[in-house]
């Protein structure tokens, strides 16, 4: 595996300089887009908490909401669909990392999860 | 701001044409994973061990902390704003965003302060039981990184004011706005894990 | 207004000061250096004298129990001193000498001028030096930490430890960790970033690889432990309760957190280790390292599953059948990738030319007490047999085979191979195998009677014990061992001073050298490389020498060929990044922090605060070339 290989596009003979500019900038109006979709999935959550037929699927809900603002985020505010793939990696790294330890420890230590 | 190869002269090209500053900000990140992973585990396990009072449904206003979350989620709209206009060259809108976001970030630290007060005030301290002890911690380390987020906002902001941030260092605004978009997804899930699952 | 403008006189100073430091004489260059080579070299010599500081700790614990109801020290300070001697070796010897061939050796394997973050690089030494000066001013501070090195709550909780010594340990390894991480995030980035053109990831020395693989888990484990001693700090000096059983916190939880450090951590000491051996191995034997694909993909599976098995420290705390297996099979299967690497060892040295010089001693005595240490910690991984080992000398043993006669060896391979390519000088042979064969035996001597003390049932940490145990024999053979290391030590000592006095010359290549380092001047010049080589195989350096013939033997390459060390003067001006003080100035900054928290004078907390603000802002501000 070639790291250059990583950003999708060759870069060895193009200066650093350049590569912020020539990279696939989402657009103003795209980071607006995604606010509107963060505040739709905010109000979702607030919504959901309050109606008592959801109540027992409170638990998947929240994590599926709140892990949709955490892709929507990672993606576009952050920049991941648009940069090095090895950004990517190494982010989804540490969170595997994070995630697959202290789920082992608590289920260890026989907590209930939730 | 952090020395670099370019400055050093070098390198004039990276072996993986990624800029050494960005990379060590993923690398941070990824790092800082399993720093809030930590506390957030210690969170999960003493959830609900608590042997005293005030538990979380005496204390938590969820409404109150979801606007302030919210708040929080939209600086980093902000924040993506200001790095958008400083690749671009809009100088004047960047330094407008820059700012915004600083103040919406000292809003939500002005929520926090707010809460810690009020919980506070009903008798839950870092000593009182397992929730305070966790609950402080965890969000006291998620506000302090805030509070440096903040910081770094308002000295691009005086840089920018002074006519020191340009086009060309345009990254910094983008290490910064990486850093800030972290910490918000990280309150992403103190929010959901803390309070909204807290009835549980 | 003058007063407001202070400041800035200052930071005009400093870069006055910074200018002259650039010429790299006096001792202002050191202090404001950001020279990867002149950082290796005081990582190295902090790091030795902390070794000795370890050292003589370990010599007094071993005259204490040298007899049975040994007298020479107090219970209370036997506690200290095999608090201070594990944690002062682990922290302040064997991540610091790592460090120092990270920082020496890194950059010059790969073909860079630098690091990728020159200052930071600084910063990171300095902060380590300050943390570790922090730790060891306890000792004035009414005495030093006392819980042992992994510190287990609630021995460390404030009812139980009412001095200071456990907060001095907690915020000084908290500081040092600080110094670790950046170093770590400062490799990755240059590993990754500052390779010469061609040189591609399978390509690099395994050294290098190494150290990339450790920059990962430190960058992984750290922030563990930073998050389980901040805990520990906010139990007992705001009164958390994050291990205080009383209000229904677990001390499990701390051995949980420390663990999932812990043993990465124990990784962290090992594979740079590794990393030197399978360097100094091949230039040794005149082969290739046999493998080297299995050994780098052994070194990333041993990293990989070192983060899945921290439990096995903990069988004995209940943890149950199912967690006690699933943990015990992870730990005995990270026993295969190790003995991947073992064998490519020694299949490296089958068939080659070998020639016993001392770097060569070190490395194969490291393989050799690796195993012996590697085997003992899989009888480890057995819950039952475990059962029996925890806590006794069984466990010690274990543990100094693996990082005494494992990492030591190694890092003592590393001074000897790579001692001519930054001083210019050869170590004496002579001395040096004296050296060898004296730790050798002064180790086995040392730590094998362990083994059978551990048997016998000896517990660890007990400051003494009565006669007719059984154990007298063996612990004052051990106490006679430790004092033949200590011999060792003194030979290397003179072997060090004698060689930089009067030594002959190294020349660039001593030892028929393969990678790209020897392919420069000894020492090297500040700007290492005066044109950045061009890449085009692994053990570059070795093909430009040599070439192979019809039976696969080295013939070399008829002069006038590449492969000659490069010299004379760069073809254009070199801009080398400047001295800078500001690295220094907010590394002062943590420790006065911390001191601040200890006593509770939350002014010199401020302070400290103030004076790393200046020196970040500083740093920021500063241009990294003038």
């Amino acid at each position: 595996m070639r790291l250059a290989d990583l950003r999708g596009a060759s870069s060895r003979a193009r200066p650093v300089e350049e590569e912020a500019h020539s990279a696939f900038q989402p657009s103003m109006a795209d980071y607006v887009r995604v606010a509107v979709a963060l505040a739709a999935v905010t109000s979702m959550e607030v919504a959901i908490y309050y109606i008592e037929a959801l109540q027992g699927a409170l638990v998947e809900l929240f994590l599926f909401l709140s892990s949709i603002k955490f892709m929507l985020v990672v993606m576009w505010y952050m920049h991941l669909r648009f940069d090095s793939r090895l950004f990517s990696f190494l982010f989804a790294f540490g969170l595997v990392m994070a995630i697959g330890v202290f789920v082992a420890t608590l289920a260890t230590m026989k907590a209930g999860l939730l | 701001m952090a020395d670099h190869a370019h400055a050093a002269g070098v390198h004039l090209e990276t072996a993986t044409g990624l800029d050494n500053r960005k990379l060590l900000m993923w690398v941070f990140l990824a790092s800082e994973a399993l720093f809030f992973g930590s506390l957030i585990a210690t969170y999960l396990l003493y959830r609900g061990q608590s042997q005293t009072g005030p538990y979380p449904s005496d204390v938590f206003d969820i409404p109150f902390t979801s606007v302030s979350s919210f708040i929080l989620l939209m600086s980093s709209t902000t924040m993506a704003l200001a790095v958008g206009s400083a690749h671009r060259g809009h100088l004047h809108q960047m330094r407008t965003w820059l700012l915004v976001t600083a103040l919406l970030g000292m809003s939500f630290l002005a929520g926090q302060a707010f809460e810690f007060t009020e919980f506070y005030n009903k008798g839950l301290t870092l000593s009182v039981n397992l929730f305070g002890s966790t609950f402080y911690v965890l969000t006291g380390f998620h506000g302090a990184h805030v509070s440096v987020g903040v910081l770094i906002l308002a000295s691009l902001w005086a840089m920018a004011m002074r006519g020191k941030l340009g086009k060309a260092n345009a990254i910094y605004v983008e290490l910064a706005g990486l850093y800030w978009h972290f910490v918000d997804i990280v309150w992403i899930v103190i929010f959901t894990l803390v309070y909204l699952l807290e009835p549980l | 207004m003058a007063v407001a403008w202070e400041p800035i006189r200052m930071i005009e100073a400093l870069r006055r000061v910074r200018r002259e430091a650039a010429t790299y004489r006096g001792l202002w260059s050191w202090i404001a250096t950001v020279d990867h080579k002149r950082i290796g070299i005081m990582y190295g010599v902090a790091a030795f004298a902390f070794f000795l500081a370890g050292g003589i700790e370990a010599l007094l614990i071993r005259l204490q129990l040298a007899r049975p109801g040994g007298d020479v020290v107090s219970p209370e300070v036997y506690n200290q001193l095999f608090t201070m001697h594990g944690t002062t070796m682990i922290f302040l010897v064997v991540m610091p000498l790592a460090s120092a061939f990270f920082n020496l050796v890194v950059p010059l394997q790969i073909g860079a001028r630098d690091v990728a973050f020159p200052r930071l690089n600084a910063f990171s030494f300095w902060v380590f030096l300050v943390g570790a000066l922090f730790l060891h001013s306890s000792i004035l501070a009414g005495g030093a930490p006392n819980a042992g090195w992994f510190g287990y709550a609630p021995l460390t909780e404030l009812p139980y430890n009412p001095g200071h010594g456990i907060d001095f340990w907690a915020l000084g390894l908290q500081i040092v960790g600080i110094s670790s991480m950046a170093s770590a995030f400062n490799f990755i980035v240059t590993i990754l970033n500052l390779r010469a053109p061609g040189m591609t990831l399978f390509r690099m020395p395994v050294f290098t690889w190494m150290t990339l693989v450790t920059s990962f888990l430190i960058i992984l484990a750290m922030p563990v432990i930073a998050v389980a001693l901040f805990q520990l700090e906010f139990d007992r000096l705001f009164g958390a309760n994050f291990f205080n059983p009383t209000k229904g916190g677990t001390p499990l939880l701390w051995q949980h957190l420390f663990w999932i450090f812990g043993h990465p951590e124990v990784y962290i000491l090992i594979l740079p280790a590794m990393g030197i051996v399978s360097e100094v191995l091949p230039t040794f034997s005149q082969k290739p390292l046999f493998g080297y694909p299995f050994v780098i993909f052994s070194g990333i599976a041993i990293a990989f599953m070192s983060f899945g098995v921290w439990a096995h420290h903990m069988y004995t705390t209940g943890l149950g059948p199912v967690a006690n297996s699933a943990f015990g099979v992870g730990t005995i299967l990270i026993a295969v990738p190790t003995g991947v690497k073992i064998f490519n060892w020694l299949a490296t040295l089958w068939g080659g030319n070998v020639s016993l010089r001392t770097p060569l001693l070190f490395a194969v005595g490291f393989v050799a007490m690796f195993v012996i240490g590697g085997l003992t910690g899989v009888t480890h991984s057995m819950v039952p047999s475990d059962y029996q080992q925890q806590d006794t000398y069984y466990v010690v043993a274990h543990f100094h085979q693996v990082l005494f006669g494992g990492a030591l060896f190694a890092l003592f391979a590393g001074v000897y191979y790579w001692f001519p390519k930054f001083s210019g000088r050869l170590l004496d042979e002579k001395l040096g195998q004296l050296h060898f064969w004296l730790m050798l035996i002064g180790f086995n001597l040392t730590f094998q009677p362990m083994m059978i003390l551990g048997m016998l049932g000896m517990p660890r940490r007990i400051y003494t014990y009565p006669e007719g145990m059984g154990w007298d024999q063996w612990n004052l053979l051990a106490t006679s061992g430790a004092f033949v290391i200590a011999l060792s030590v003194l030979v290397f000592m003179v072997n060090v001073v004698r060689s930089l006095r009067r030594a002959e010359r190294a020349g660039a290549d001593p030892w028929d050298g393969r990678t790209l380092e020897w392919s420069i001047p000894s020492p090297p010049p500040p700007y290492n490389f005066a044109r950045i080589p061009v890449v085009r195989a692994r053990d570059d350096f070795w093909h430009r020498k040599y070439m192979e013939d019809a039976q696969g033997r080295p013939v070399p390459v008829v002069a006038g060929g590449s492969g000659e060390v490069e010299s004379g003067a760069p073809e254009e001006e070199i801009h080398m990044p400047s001295p800078s003080f500001f690295p220094l100035i907010t590394a002062i900054g943590f420790p006065i922090i911390a001191t601040g928290f200890v006593f509770a004078e939350y002014a010199v907390v401020a302070a400290g605060a103030v004076v790393l603000l200046y020196g970040l802002y500083g740093w920021a501000l500063e241009p990294a070339t003038e």
